[in-house]
């Protein structure tokens, strides 16, 4: 816990006094602490050099070394005295801690021996306030990246130690990976990178005209693909099934096909290959061999595939992608000018005869140009104020250019940056708060052992006790006792999340039954109640009955099956009741526990109770158990006591 | 001798906060006050100080020092409730005398005292009646506390269920809000709260 809890602890307990009118259970008795210790002054002796500080000081973080009794054992009683044989200078950072609440960092200090003393003295780096935690965080990175690159370095010569026993898969993963770890990989590569060329100029030089055979009759030029059809289709099918054969490859060794599917290089790899695959399907019909044509522009991406092979590539397109936003507002702004003149333009040239500005979005294209300072010259005013205009767009077009590219460029790099940072940030956010989290269900999962322990039974019985819960330091034992009385007030116990959603599981299971066993019970007279309601011995079989739910049930699964069976064949109209909205079956929460008893302790004929007791209508049962319900409106906790004395 | 401000506008309020170093009285004028004795207030002191190093505690810091006690569920509302409580001047913050006002009512007062003290926490708007609506936002605040894990599941009008029952027993003539005297005659004749009173006596 943080910050100076310890020292709140009498406060936290005696605001309980207002819980006392509430309680319909009567309160535990307060542990019996050696109270007004008053407060000592301690000496710390940290390689020589003496500190000196108040008892409370260090009780307020219990979980530490020092606020723990974990010190004893640094004890040395000649000299009365706590003797730590480390390092002074850090132990200033770890005392003010106590002090103050915030662990600081030393900007001179090493961050690995940093680390070190936190570590020993039981602190995590978490605690480290916000001012010093950045650079913490930036330092520790640093060395981290330095070490793995050593690291690397080394491993680069030998080649990373394959695990013993690895499948094909995964060596074959490993592989395309990494293509300098055996030879064959790097033949692959460089295999796969010779033919995605080829391929690729193949495209190119299929296009350029080749003196025409003279056989042929005019047109004499001739696109190269034209002429020699056979050849630029073998070379396509040749690398097309190299393609393939690396991308199935690749498929199948995979460590997460889905992933693998999804990633960017998998696509680029698929529109490589498909366009082929179409082609050969379709067949040389005018009205979709235009399509088809377009298709083979798509083979023109297997240039993209050099991305695995150029580390450049990737870092270009990862970018381009990160900038986007920015990219987005030029093009934005651009498009805003652009129209803006282009409509000018186009009015002022309107009244000219045979003029090129026939439309807006003619005038779109002169616009472009102009603002980029093309130029083409293939559309040019000629009124005057067509001209007027036309300057002031050539000019201003320099300015809507030159003026945010240095933004960008400078945006760029800073988002570039940010980003990464933020990413890092955030995952570390997470980290953080579940480490947060963690330490809080440390809290509670102390009590909760504290409660399994055995800890709520009467202190007569004290060496049954464990020895964890003998031996709980004074504030736990207080913070046990107040979270207690919260429990008693309520009438609710603190629970774990595995219980919980147990105790959810079965209620949902066993409405039906717990339901007619509820119904077929009698309510014993309030007489017979105990003047406390859920008294400890039941509740400590609940407890055990709770934290056995898990095996119980798993192992009864098969009954439920059972009785679920059994209900739907006998009797057809509870089948809608099967399918009954789960929502009202928290309101029989305490059926649960008796569900659980009925389990136990009733294993004959659970099928006729349901059978016969099962009213015409669910809703009657509801009603009825509702019923059974309000009657102890008085006293809600009793209805499980009631049950359960009558099921037992 | 204190230096106690009483802050007008929120924003001066956090200036003033942030400047203000609140001194309690002196140590014998609070030891006559309260029923604590020198070293005992010098202990809570030296804890309150290290929380607080302007002297005073707001809602804010209030709320995650309670936060901490109970991890599983909120206490946000019902620590509100306790902060009012303790702040009797109602200035916004609890400085270290409504602190010990309060803790030596809880700790060292008489049975009567603290039966007092639980019924001003009770009545939220502080006009000597409790009425339902505001048991049930006690009791609703008291039932966030335990979180979702509880066992057994937490019905959704436990805390109604609860309210209805308190009432049952206090509420002598049944007119549907208590009264101070009906409290404190209810109270005094139930012996499980009685018992209870004991309980903290030796907290610090």
């Amino acid at each position: 816990m943080a910050a100076g809890v310890a020292t709140w602890l009498p406060f936290a307990r005696a605001a309980a006094v207002g819980w006392l009118p509430l309680a319909q259970q009567p309160l535990p008795p307060a542990p019996g602490v050696k109270a007004s210790r008053g407060d000592e002054v301690l000496v710390v002796n940290v390689s020589g050099r003496r500190f000196e500080t108040w008892k409370n000081t260090l009780d307020r973080y219990p979980d530490t070394l020092l606020g723990s009794s974990e010190k004893e054992f640094f004890y040395n009683a000649e000299s009365g005295e706590y003797f730590f044989d480390r390092d002074p200078d850090m132990f200033r950072h770890v005392l003010n801690f106590y002090r103050t609440g915030r662990l600081h960092c030393p900007r001179q200090e090493c961050i690995q021996a940093f680390d070190e003393e936190l570590a020993f003295y039981g602190l995590v780096p978490e605690l480290i306030g916000d001012c010093c935690l950045e650079e913490y965080r930036d330092r520790k990175k640093e060395n981290a990246e330095r070490l793995a690159e050593d690291e690397e370095a080394e491993q680069a010569g030998d080649g990373p130690a394959l695990p013993a026993g690895s499948s094909l898969r995964q060596r074959l993963w490993r592989a395309f990976e990494n293509p300098h770890t055996s030879t064959t990989a790097l033949v692959f590569y460089y295999v796969t990178g010779f033919f995605i060329a080829v391929s690729v100029i193949a495209n190119v030089v299929e296009t350029i005209p080749c003196r025409g055979t003279p056989a042929r009759r005019p047109p004499r030029e001739q696109p190269c693909g034209d002429r020699f059809p056979n050849a630029f289709f073998c070379m396509d099918t040749a690398c097309v099934l190299i393609f393939t054969g690396e991308y199935l490859l690749r498929l199948f060794a995979a460590p997460s096909r889905c992933r693998f599917l999804r990633s960017v290089m998998s696509l680029i790899d698929i529109v490589a290959i498909l366009p082929y695959y179409i082609g050969l399907f379709v067949s040389k019909k005018d009205d979709v061999s235009g399509a088809f044509v377009t298709l083979r522009v798509f083979r023109v991406f297997r240039i993209f595939k050099f991305s695995r092979h150029s580390q450049g590539l990737r870092i270009l397109g990862y970018t381009l992608k990160s900038c986007a936003s920015e990219l987005g507002f030029l093009l934005f702004s651009l498009t805003m000018a652009i129209i803006i003149f282009a409509t000018v333009m186009f009015y002022a040239e309107k009244g000219t005869s045979k003029t090129n500005f026939t439309s807006i979005p003619a005038a779109f294209w002169y616009t472009i140009v102009t603002m980029t300072t093309l130029g083409y010259g293939d559309m040019v005013p000629s009124t005057i104020a067509g001209k007027i205009f036309g300057s002031i767009c050539s000019l201003s077009g320099v300015l809507v250019i030159a003026l945010p590219v240095p933004v960008i460029v400078s945006n760029f790099s800073r988002i570039y940056h940010q980003n990464q940072r933020a990413d890092k940030r955030r995952a570390q956010q997470k980290v953080r708060l579940a480490r947060i989290r963690l330490a809080k269900s440390g809290t509670t999962n102390a009590f909760l052992q504290y409660k399994q322990n055995g800890g709520l039974e009467d202190n007569s019985s004290g060496e049954e006790q464990a020895l964890c819960v003998r031996n709980r330091s004074a504030f736990e034992q207080q913070h046990h006792h107040l979270l207690h009385c919260l429990e008693k007030t309520t009438c609710h116990e603190f629970t774990d999340e595995l219980t919980f959603s147990e105790a959810l599981g079965t209620i949902s299971l066993g409405r039906r039954t717990s339901r007619s066993t509820s119904v077929s019970s009698q309510p014993v007279g309030p007489g017979s109640m105990l003047s406390s309601c859920c008294p400890r011995r039941t509740k400590r079989r609940a407890i055990r009955l709770a934290n056995s739910t898990a095996s119980v049930s798993r192992g009864s699964m098969q009954e439920l099956e059972t009785l679920a069976g059994l209900q739907h064949s006998s009797a057809p109209q509870s089948r809608s009741s099967l399918n009954a909205k789960p929502h009202d079956s928290l309101d029989l929460n305490c059926d649960s526990r008796d569900f659980v008893a009925a389990i136990i302790s009733i294993p004959t004929p659970p099928a006729n109770t349901p059978d016969e007791s099962q009213p015409s209508s669910p809703g009657s049962a509801g009603r009825a158990g509702n019923t059974l319900r309000n009657s102890n409106l008085g006293t809600p906790c009793l209805l499980p006591e009631t049950v359960k004395i009558s099921s037992l | 001798m204190g230096v106690g401000r009483t802050a007008n506008n929120s924003v001066e309020d956090e200036l003033e906060m942030a400047t203000v170093r609140h001194r309690p009285e002196a140590l014998e004028l609070l030891e006559a006050q309260s029923k604590f004795t020198k070293k005992e207030l010098q202990i809570l002191y030296r804890g309150f100080k290290n929380e607080c190093p302007s002297g005073v505690v707001n809602e804010e810091t209030f709320k995650e020092i309670y936060s901490q006690f109970f991890p599983q569920g909120d206490s946000t509302t019902y620590a509100h409730f306790l902060f009012n409580a303790f702040d009797t001047d109602h200035n916004g913050a609890v400085s270290f005398e409504d602190f010990i006002k309060g803790l030596s009512i809880l700790l060292r007062g008489t049975v009567q005292e603290k039966l007092n003290w639980a019924f001003n926490l009770y009545d939220i708007n502080k006009d000597g009646y409790i009425t339902k609506e505001e048991m049930l936002d006690i009791m609703k605040a008291i039932y966030d506390m335990m979180g979702k894990c509880t066992y057994p599941v937490l019905k959704e009008d436990a805390p109604r269920q609860h309210v209805e029952t308190f009432f049952q027993k206090m509420d002598k003539n049944k007119d549907g809000v208590v009264t101070i005297d009906e409290f404190i005659e209810s109270c005094q004749k139930d012996e499980n709260i009685m018992r209870s009173m004991q309980l903290f006596e030796n907290v610090i």
